[in-house]
């Protein structure tokens, strides 16, 4: 996780002090900076799960609808080491990725070409921007028994709802930053001798990857809830089967243990991007913070 | 025959008109003449928003002009023409790519095998002083050394017509002079002919055979002044030169009115 908090450092330093005492206290500071963030990160947590804990103990929310951590950690346990009523959890955890997974590297291979394509045509984006804001406008989730009923109960109607909810943010994203792209630099290319494509190539895409990065961010996360909704909506196997039966047997633990599992999945995907985002971006300025 | 004594370039009675969102027409040149021979070094000063950048477009083929005609080495200009370089006034650099990346741009476009164009590109840094920094991002380096890597840049395509518009405009007064003196000596070295577009009159005089006087928007040339300053010339003392102040004082007395005009139609 990045956080944007710019600290601006106010130590002073009396004449004299050496570069290695002040790098010393330099690092200092980042080491205690970081454990008060993991400090409170750890404490809110501590503190939410254990007043949730405390309210269902103490009969002050009722355990039925609400569950318990401590329930929820018993379930996520039984499933983990028995299985759950429908198999074992990791092959329906297995079969959510999946489809989360070729829903997002297809919705967001489309969202770039289209982006990229519309973007530099502006003839073409103007005849097709009115279908895209049609299509735009379907909430997803009624797309899903639609999805459904043509594609039948198996992987291809969580990939294809999973690939639109992708799809948009990202082609939006990489429209926008294709406009963007700087007028100086674009002349300053086809000047030095670029064609068109090798201007597409390698100075309209790479100047419009910082967009496209921002989307890729939340739009695992958006594949996730277009496999799930699938799921949820009709299937055999998958995270959201899981909910939704859960739900027919009022097993409260059981739903809360389906999205604990969806977060941590989440919350590790976004990690990854960040990871593949700052290997691609290295020649981006350093954050303020991390400069210090 | 014909092809070698014809000018570099040649602008007859040109006009380029913008038609504004609303429809309305706006003329930013009109019948501008103005002729670069081989090996020639133009300055070209004027008010801001006269028309300088509009002209220095048509020469690129980037724009085309409404009325008149262009030519390049004795040929209309059609399209880009390859044989063109341009410092542009803002930073142009590719900020995902490094240095030597940045430098190497222009001969991969064009085709040249990879291990030619590095070998080119170490060459073309060594030469304007940043062989250490082959591996540095552009915001890594400072303005001067950005300039730098795009004069780096341009010449590394062999160009020969340099285009300027207003290149050091963003720098302090001593890495200017620096940059002046760079320009000269790669200038010298590679017998482009150069048209340089400034607001600085002192830069134009110290620098140019000839500087041309546009007036106020739309531009036209007012006045065409011969610079005979002996070369190679030291830009850093040459302004302390008694034939440099006189010029200086000419130029500006005639630059002046067209700058009063300027501000006068902005204030209306
Ligand atoms: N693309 C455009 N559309 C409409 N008007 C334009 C366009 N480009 C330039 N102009 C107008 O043409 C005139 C000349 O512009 P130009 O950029 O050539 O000025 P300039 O002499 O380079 O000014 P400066 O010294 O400030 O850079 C200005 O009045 C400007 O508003
Ligand atoms: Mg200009």
């Amino acid at each position: 996780m990045t956080d944007a908090t710019i600290n601006i450092s106010t130590a002073t330093f009396k004449p004299g002090t050496s570069d290695a005492e002040i790098e010393a206290a330099a690092a200092k500071a980042a080491v205690n900076r970081r454990r008060t963030v993991l400090f409170w990160r750890l404490g809110i947590l501590i503190v939410f799960l254990g007043s949730w804990e405390l309210a269902g103990r103490m009969g002050w929310i009722d355990p039925f609808f609400y569950a318990m951590p401590s329930t929820i950690a018993g379930r996520l346990y039984e499933w983990m080491t028995e299985g759950t009523s429908e198999g074992p959890l990791w092959y329906h955890l297995f079969v959510t990725m999946e489809e989360s997974v070729l829903g997002f590297v297809t919705g967001s291979v489309a969202g770039i070409i289209i982006g990229v394509a519309l973007g530099r045509n502006r003839m073409a984006a103007d005849i097709f921007s009115i279908y895209i804001k049609l299509i735009n406008s379907i909430p997803r989730v009624v797309l899903a028994p639609i999805f459904i009923m043509i594609l039948g109960l198996g992987l291809a109607s969580k990939v294809a709802l999973a690939f639109v909810m992708v799809f948009f943010v990202v082609f939006h994203n990489a429209f926008q930053g294709v406009r963007e792209a700087d007028r100086a630099m674009i002349a300053n290319a086809r000047i030095l001798g670029a064609s068109d494509w090798q201007l597409t190539r390698s100075v309209i895409v790479p100047s419009a990857m910082s967009w496209i990065f921002a989307s890729l961010h939340v739009s695992f996360g958006f594949a996730i809830i277009g496999a799930i909704v699938g799921e949820f909506v009709g299937s055999r196997y998958g995270i959201g089967l899981l909910i939704n039966i859960a739900k027919g047997s009022f097993d409260a633990a059981g739903m809360y243990a389906a999205i604990v599992i969806v977060m941590v999945v989440a919350l590790g995907a976004e990690y990854l991007m960040t990871l593949a985002e700052n290997r691609l971006a290295k020649w981006r300025p350093q954050p303020l913070h991390e400069t210090q | 025959m014909v092809e070698k004594t014809a000018p570099a370039i040649e602008l007859i009675n040109v006009s380029r008109r913008f038609l504004s969102p609303t429809g309305k027409s706006l003329t930013a040149i009109r019948d501008f003449t103005m002729t670069v021979e081989r090996g020639e070094f133009v300055a070209v000063v004027g008010p801001t928003g006269c028309g300088k950048s509009t002209t220095l477009n048509l020469v690129t083929g980037l724009a085309s002009p409404s009325a008149g005609e262009v030519r390049v080495m004795g040929a209309p200009v059609k399209g880009i023409d390859p044989r063109i370089g341009f410092v542009f006034q803002t930073d142009a650099l590719f900020p995902w790519r490094t240095v030597i990346e940045n430098v190497m741009a222009g001969p991969l476009f064009r085709g040249k095998p990879k291990a030619e164009a590095q070998a080119s590109a170490r060459d073309w840094l060594a030469r304007v002083g940043l062989a250490r920094f082959e591996q540095h991002y552009p915001h890594q380096l400072s303005g001067g050394m950005r300039k730098r890597v795009a004069l780096a840049q341009t010449f590394i395509n062999g160009p020969e017509i340099l285009l300027m518009d207003e290149p050091f405009s963003a720098l302090d007064v001593q890495t200017r002079v620096l940059m002046h003196e760079e320009l000269l000596r790669l200038w010298s070295e590679a017998k482009a002919s150069v048209v340089f577009v400034t607001h600085d009159l002192e830069e134009a005089i110290a620098l140019a055979d000839k500087v041309y006087v546009l007036t106020a928007g739309p531009a036209t040339v007012k006045s065409v002044y011969t610079i005979e300053l002996p070369r190679p010339r030291v830009v850093a003392d040459i302004r302390y030169d008694q034939s440099f102040i006189d010029y200086s004082r000419t130029i500006w007395a005639d630059l002046k009115e067209e700058v009063e005009t300027s501000y006068a139609r902005a204030a209306a």
